[in-house]
């Protein structure tokens, strides 16, 4: 009975992984393919990568994005993981009162804060460009930072922290060698969760973004418009290879960080 | 005072970082709201309830009632679709449960924008699926596969779900287990323990899950714009339209905080719904 009940699972489990991955490698297959007409197969070609290569407006925009996804994403962790330490000390009252205004991000349209975002900027006379990108994504993706590490802090309790106090460490003491080392996974799944974030990002990009910090989402935005072609097949099995290799490395450090736990 | 508890302070970043950018933001989206547009598209400093008279025509009513019923579809979905495969995970050995999540991570980090467009390289008429089905000889005539709400939903469901797995994952991970082997002891049958005692302990995965899902599926304008065609136009569509295109701010805003104000009521709601449910476990 239960091997039964564990086999429904876990065909399910992997039929959606084949749900999740089916699509992304039809595309992948595709960027190969030699004919323009794409759903049929006509031989094996590396030529619409080629012609990426040569191309400004690509390369531009995959370093635009790197560089709006790595700095926003790291400032959102950093500000995110201080918020979520600090306010665990709060009294109830200030505690719900912060958690409020930090959580009203996550509760509002991506679309809203785009406009709003638009019209501050506006009204500033703040120039759109990689600059307002940045802080853009951190305004967005530092609630679910926050979001994660209070999980996280709220399930580790408080005993080990007050272990270490009684046995004389100081604030920052227990702070840096009990409490961060606990939350590490959470941080680092903060830090993932934001550069995904940004690198996905295209709402809120398309309204704070000028036209020197095209990201690439953006610019794919405008190939797909246009329709289905090779070149786009290709530019996306990029940023998928990228994506996949900088989560496996991510996925690397968040382990070795876990072993520093001994469970 | 800052000796006893200098962590204290660690928050003020994010909440100056906030209120500038997020507040400030949010206040001047409301002004905006009621002043005018004047003949260029500029923005006219004077009061007028206008923009909201607008909004109460049929044709918004439809546009605004789509958009809900597709975000709590899509939500409800990444539910059903996602939880059984939190639980799977969680249920894994340590070794394996770090592959499994590496694999549900990859496709949440691949861009949502890439991942609905690979679903158009399926789905059209020239389309993968097309193509099979008529050189098998299935089907003579392409079938309109893509273009429609059903294709919206997928994509929409599809694309979020991820947002679903993780936390659900997170909270299904914490749980305490002697509870469940308690609810064993006393002769709980496994479907039992799960609904009254697996499911209500990871009721803050589900509801951020929940909440992350369906604020995406709120503000979402390019799946419906990529695999929707023109007859699927969501809010978002239409905000957007109003402050690129149209070039009436006012309006565009108007019609941007009475989106945010019903999904606030339907997330408040919501919550309220989860807490009355513990109040009733609680009693039991």
């Amino acid at each position: 009975m239960k091997t039964w009940r564990r086999n429904v699972l876990s065909g399910y489990s992997w039929l959606m992984l084949v749900f999740l991955y089916l699509p992304i490698a039809i595309l992948m297959l595709y960027s190969f393919n030699d004919s323009r007409i794409n759903a049929v197969w006509s031989g094996f070609t590396w030529k619409w990568y080629l012609s990426l290569f040569d191309n400004r407006q690509v390369m531009a925009a995959l370093a635009n994005s790197m560089t709006i996804g790595i700095i926003s994403s790291v400032l959102a962790t950093v500000l995110g993981t201080a918020a979520a330490l600090a306010i665990k000390h709060y009294s109830l009252r200030w505690r719900t009162f912060v958690n409020g205004l930090i959580y009203l991000p996550i509760v509002i349209p991506e679309i809203m804060m785009g406009l709003a975002l638009l019209v501050l900027f506006s009204q500033v006379h703040m120039e759109l460009g990689k600059g307002t990108l940045i802080m853009a994504h951190v305004t967005f993706s530092m609630p679910y930072v926050m979001v994660i590490i209070n999980a996280r802090l709220a399930d580790m309790g408080k005993e080990l922290e007050e272990a270490a106090q009684d046995l004389g460490a100081t604030p920052w003491g227990t702070l840096r060698h009990v409490t961060l080392p606990l939350i590490m996974p959470g941080i680092v799944a903060g830090f993932l969760m934001s550069f995904t974030l940004s690198l996905d990002d295209f709402i809120i990009s398309f309204f704070v973004a000028g036209p020197n910090s095209t990201t690439l989402p953006l610019y794919i935005y405008g190939l797909v418009k246009r329709g289905v072609s090779p070149e786009v097949n290709a530019l996306s099995t990029m940023l998928i290879v990228c994506t996949v290799l900088l989560v496996i490395i991510a996925e690397l450090f968040r382990r070795k960080d876990s072993k520093t736990i001994t469970y | 005072m800052l000796n006893k508890k200098p962590t204290k302070l660690l928050a003020l970043p994010a909440l100056l970082w906030l209120g500038a950018l997020f507040v400030l933001p949010m206040l001047l989206i409301v002004m905006l709201s009621f002043w005018k547009r004047g003949t260029y598209g500029q923005v006219v400093y004077e009061f007028t309830a206008n923009n909201y008279i607008r909004i109460v025509d049929p044709l918004y009513g439809q546009i605004f009632w789509d958009t809900f019923v597709v975000a709590i579809l899509t939500t409800v979905l990444s539910i059903l679709f996602g939880y059984p495969l939190s639980y799977y995970i969680s249920r894994l050995e340590r070794s394996k449960q770090q592959i499994w999540l590496l694999l549900v991570m990859i496709p949440f980090w691949i861009n949502f924008l890439v991942r609905s467009y690979a679903w158009v390289i399926i789905l059209r008429s020239q389309g993968v699926v097309n193509t099979i089905l008529q050189s098998l000889g299935i089907i003579s005539e392409p079938l309109p596969l893509l273009y429609n709400s059903g294709s919206v939903m997928l994509g929409m469901v599809y694309t979020l779900v991820p947002f679903m797995v993780l936390p659900i994952y997170v909270s299904l991970e914490q749980m305490d287990r002697r509870k469940l082997e308690a609810a064993y002891d006393l002769g709980a049958t496994p479907w039992k323990a799960f609904w009254h005692v697996t499911l209500p302990m990871t009721k803050s995965g589900v509801v951020t899950g929940s909440i992350l899902v369906f604020v995406s599926s709120i503000g979402m304008f390019v799946v419906p714009d990529v695999m929707g065609g023109a007859k699927s136009a969501l809010m978002g569509n239409v905000i957007q339209n109003q402050f690129l295109s149209a070039r009436d701010w006012p309006f565009g805003s108007a019609l941007s905080i009475v989106l945010m104000l019903l999904s606030m009521l339907l997330i408040l709601l919501f919550f309220k719904a989860t807490k009355a449910s513990e109040k009733k476990e609680g009693t039991a």
